[in-house]
């Protein structure tokens, strides 16, 4: 009895089926997409790290020795959280125009969605602004101002390299590169759905619990 | 008898290329096995370094009033020691093993990225230069060349600005990011291919508990580390940008540091010690030429370890003064990781139990790691219980415990596997004779140094101190202790001269050497660049022997 070896690309040499799709397609042997794995895994050490830091904001509110205080100086970002989370719909319809190879419509709903994700920021930038000039609340003030920059400044950078992304696929959308990576843009839509939920978690823990 | 390779034996992959573009092959490559042996290679440097380190530390504390070390060059070799051992020899020993034996043990033909592969490895190496370029270029109290001098713990508030000036902790914090980030594309590299890459027929019930294992270490990884990431950055914006997070001074807390330190820091513990469970595993069985005894209850007491011990942190703090109840809870939660820990020594001797044992070096590693282990167990329990801690706390008793765990334990299996896997690796046997000198000289230093370090710890030597006084009972065991290390330091030397020794003229080891069960001897020793000419096909958990025994193979039984 000879083991049967059943494999239709056995090529020796590098093997090109291995390089192209997700994972390894055999006859009755499918497994999940790899890089759908590896970017579950990448969220996964995120939302630890994220914890972290929502871990200190929580462990320190209301133990800052002098103000301001949050209650103080805090407003609701209700603008910019209705930019993200409707930034999350937009990538999704690109995503969906880009799997029906409709290239047009891919193209658009990427720049809305680069659009409402730069109004977050700019958003993000006037509080600032607003609270160093006019508060002098900076991230040596106090215990708040730490935590405060710290956490809002790591999301806020996480959405920093989700702009990046998005605009370098709308770039190579726009130089007609963007066909069948439909796969990959997935994965990049996946992780701005990602950064979508921490603002909810930092919304919650900043400007309502913390508040 | 059938076929028992994957791999058409005539088939060669030798080319003489000329030395520079074969070093250029192996800064650019991509392949998992390369990348594997860079690794352990790096590993085993750091080790050496580290174990330099250590011998000079044991040389200062040889003799009381000793003046062989000043006190500030000592605490930099403290730090140094511990840093390197944790993070530049275990965790790339974990990822170096990993990457070499996950896919050939899968039936894959590399990892699922390979590009990202890379960049771990060379991240986590310019941390480790970085790490040691403070000799070169850090400030501290010290002056100009001063390494960190913090501890392997950094405990803040003691690194930050006021108390730790220069940049010597900066070099400390930013080679361990470097190196976490490594260790993290490791990691999530090695849950995809697990998941994605497995040949067909490979189910997860099916799958070597050495992967199995590396499948744990690796999902904690992800979630212990961040922790640490974390806590690194948030001292690094209290040293640059003034922020307050372990300012004392601005309501900042004391023990918060501490917290995420050792929130990262004992499940630390269990990533360096599962890739050693998980030699152990493949090694065991074959030796005892029997299937893995309870090989369901081995899955889930390491899944069990793996849960468990990310609550248990605190048993490093209970003399910082937390609550009574916390201190209770930590300890009842500490003492129940004995549990499954204790299944898998019952699983390992329930291996040997019956079986043909064949003391080869990487069984006998193996089985001083089953002796060496259990007793660190023994005194981790003790650690435990709240009072007795209070006593032994920051003595040489609990140094002794953890270089128990992670000598006797982590170092043995991973010798043993060195010479387990070193022949699919090369090609070339490793000399048994050599082989053995080096596990009885290193099991004779071993217990000479961590020994009666236990007795100088319960006499109530502190740990971390530059050297003490005569007439506290501490002077003979002290000698004793640093006399083992001269045959540690022979024991290492045998393995370095075997591993040259063997590279230039080893005994050929064919495929399989050890009449192995796992996929990695189906192929060549070494594997060709694609592992496998035709990607494998199993129905068992020992897919190699069902290649070997058509007539009584395994899935019959499975």
């Amino acid at each position: 009895m000879t083991p049967s070896i059943a494999n239709e690309t056995g090529s020796i040499g590098k093997a090109d089926g291995l390089e192209q799709a997700g994972a390894i397609e055999q006859p009755g042997w499918t497994l999940p997409d790899r890089g759908r794995v590896g970017v579950l895994c990448l969220f996964a050490t995120e939302f630890a790290l994220f914890s972290i830091f929502v871990v200190a904001y929580v462990f320190y509110i209301g133990k800052s020795l002098s103000g301001p205080t949050p209650s103080q100086v805090l407003e609701l970002p209700i603008w910019a959280t209705i930019c993200l989370l409707s930034s999350s719909v937009t990538v999704a319809i690109a995503e969906r125009a880009l799997k029906g190879n409709r290239i047009q419509q891919f193209k658009f709903w990427t720049a809305a969605t680069i659009l409402l994700g730069l109004e977050f920021l700019r958003n993000t930038a006037v509080e600032w602004r607003h609270l160093i000039q006019d508060f002098h609340l900076t991230i040596t003030t106090n215990l708040f101002g730490t935590t405060f920059y710290s956490l809002v400044g790591l999301h806020a950078t996480h959405v920093a390299i989700g702009l990046t992304l998005l605009l370098l696929a709308l770039v190579l959308g726009l130089r007609g590169s963007m066909q069948g990576q439909a796969r990959r843009f997935e994965l990049l839509s996946w992780y701005w759905h990602f950064v979508d939920a921490v603002w909810v978690a930092v919304f919650t823990v900043v400007y309502v619990i913390g508040r | 008898m059938a076929t028992t390779t994957y791999f058409p034996e005539s088939v060669g992959q030798t080319e003489a290329l000329p030395l520079p573009s074969r070093l250029h092959e192996w800064i650019v490559t991509v392949d998992h096995k390369r990348l594997g042996i860079l690794y352990i290679a790096t590993a085993l440097f750091f080790f050496a370094v580290a174990g330099v380190l250590a011998a000079l530390i044991r040389l200062q504390l040889a003799y009381p009033n000793n003046t062989f070390l000043p006190p500030d060059v000592f605490n930099r070799l403290m730090t140094m020691h511990g840093t390197t051992m944790v993070f530049l020899v275990g965790m790339p020993f974990f990822a170096g093993l990993a990457n070499y034996l996950t896919p050939l043990m899968i039936g894959a033909r590399d990892m699922a990225f390979p590009r990202l592969n890379a960049f771990g490895y060379w991240i986590f190496l310019f941390g480790g230069i970085l790490l040691y370029f403070s000799y070169v270029a850090g400030e501290g109290l010290a002056g100009h060349g001063t390494a960190p001098d913090v501890g392997w713990f950094a405990y803040a508030p003691l690194t930050e600005r006021a108390f730790s000036r220069g940049t010597s902790t900066d070099y400390w914090i930013l080679a361990i990011i470097l190196a976490g980030i490594g260790t993290t594309a490791s990691a999530i590299n090695v849950i995809a291919t697990i998941i994605s890459m497995r040949c067909k027929g490979m189910t997860l019930a099916k799958m070597p508990l050495f992967v199995w294992l590396m499948l744990v270490v690796s999902s904690m990884v992800l979630f212990i580390l961040p922790p640490l990431t974390a806590g690194q950055m948030m001292l690094l914006l209290d040293r640059y940008l003034g922020a307050h997070f372990f300012d004392t001074q601005a309501g900042g807390s004391a023990v918060l540091w501490q917290h995420f330190f050792w929130l990262f820091g004992h499940p630390e513990v269990y990533v360096l010690m599962l890739p050693g469970f998980a030699c152990a595993s493949e090694i065991i069985p074959v030796f005892s030429r029997k299937p893995m005894f309870g090989r369901a209850a081995m899955i889930g007491a390491t899944v069990a370890i793996g849960m468990v011990s990310s609550g248990v942190w605190a048993h490093h703090m209970f003399s910082v003064g937390m609550s009574t109840w916390s201190n209770v809870f930590f300890g009842a939660i500490s003492m129940v990781v004995g549990i499954p820990t204790g299944i898998k020594i019952f699983n390992w001797l329930g291996t040997m139990y019956g079986g043909k044992i064949r003391f080869d070096t990487p069984m006998l590693f193996c089985i001083a790691f089953l002796f060496q282990f259990l007793i660190a167990g023994l005194t981790g329990v003790m650690l435990a219980v709240v009072p007795f801690d209070w006593q032994v706390t920051d003595s040489y008793f609990v140094v002794a415990h953890f270089h128990y765990v992670l000598l006797g334990g982590l170092l043995f299996t991973l010798f043993g596997a060195i010479y387990y896997w070193f022949p699919k690796a090369t090609g070339k046997m490793l000399s048994e004779t050599l082989g053995k000198w080096h596990f009885w000289l290193l099991v004779i230093g071993f217990h000479l140094t961590f020994d009666t370090l236990h007795f100088a710890g319960i006499l109530g030597m502190p740990r971390r101190i530059y050297t003490y006084a005569p007439g506290r009972g501490w002077e003979t065991l002290n000698l004793i202790a640093s006399i083992g290390v001269i045959f540690q330091a022979a024991g290492v030397a045998c393995l370095i001269w075997n591993i040259i020794r063997s590279l230039r003229k080893g005994a050929p080891a064919g495929n399989d050497p050890w009449d192995a069960w796992t996929l990695e001897w189906a192929t060549t020793s070494p594997p060709p660049e694609y592992n496998f000419a035709v990607l494998p096909e199993v129905r068992s958990s020992r897919p190699l022997w069902d290649l070997k025994h058509p007539e009584d193979p395994d899935w019959r039984y499975e």
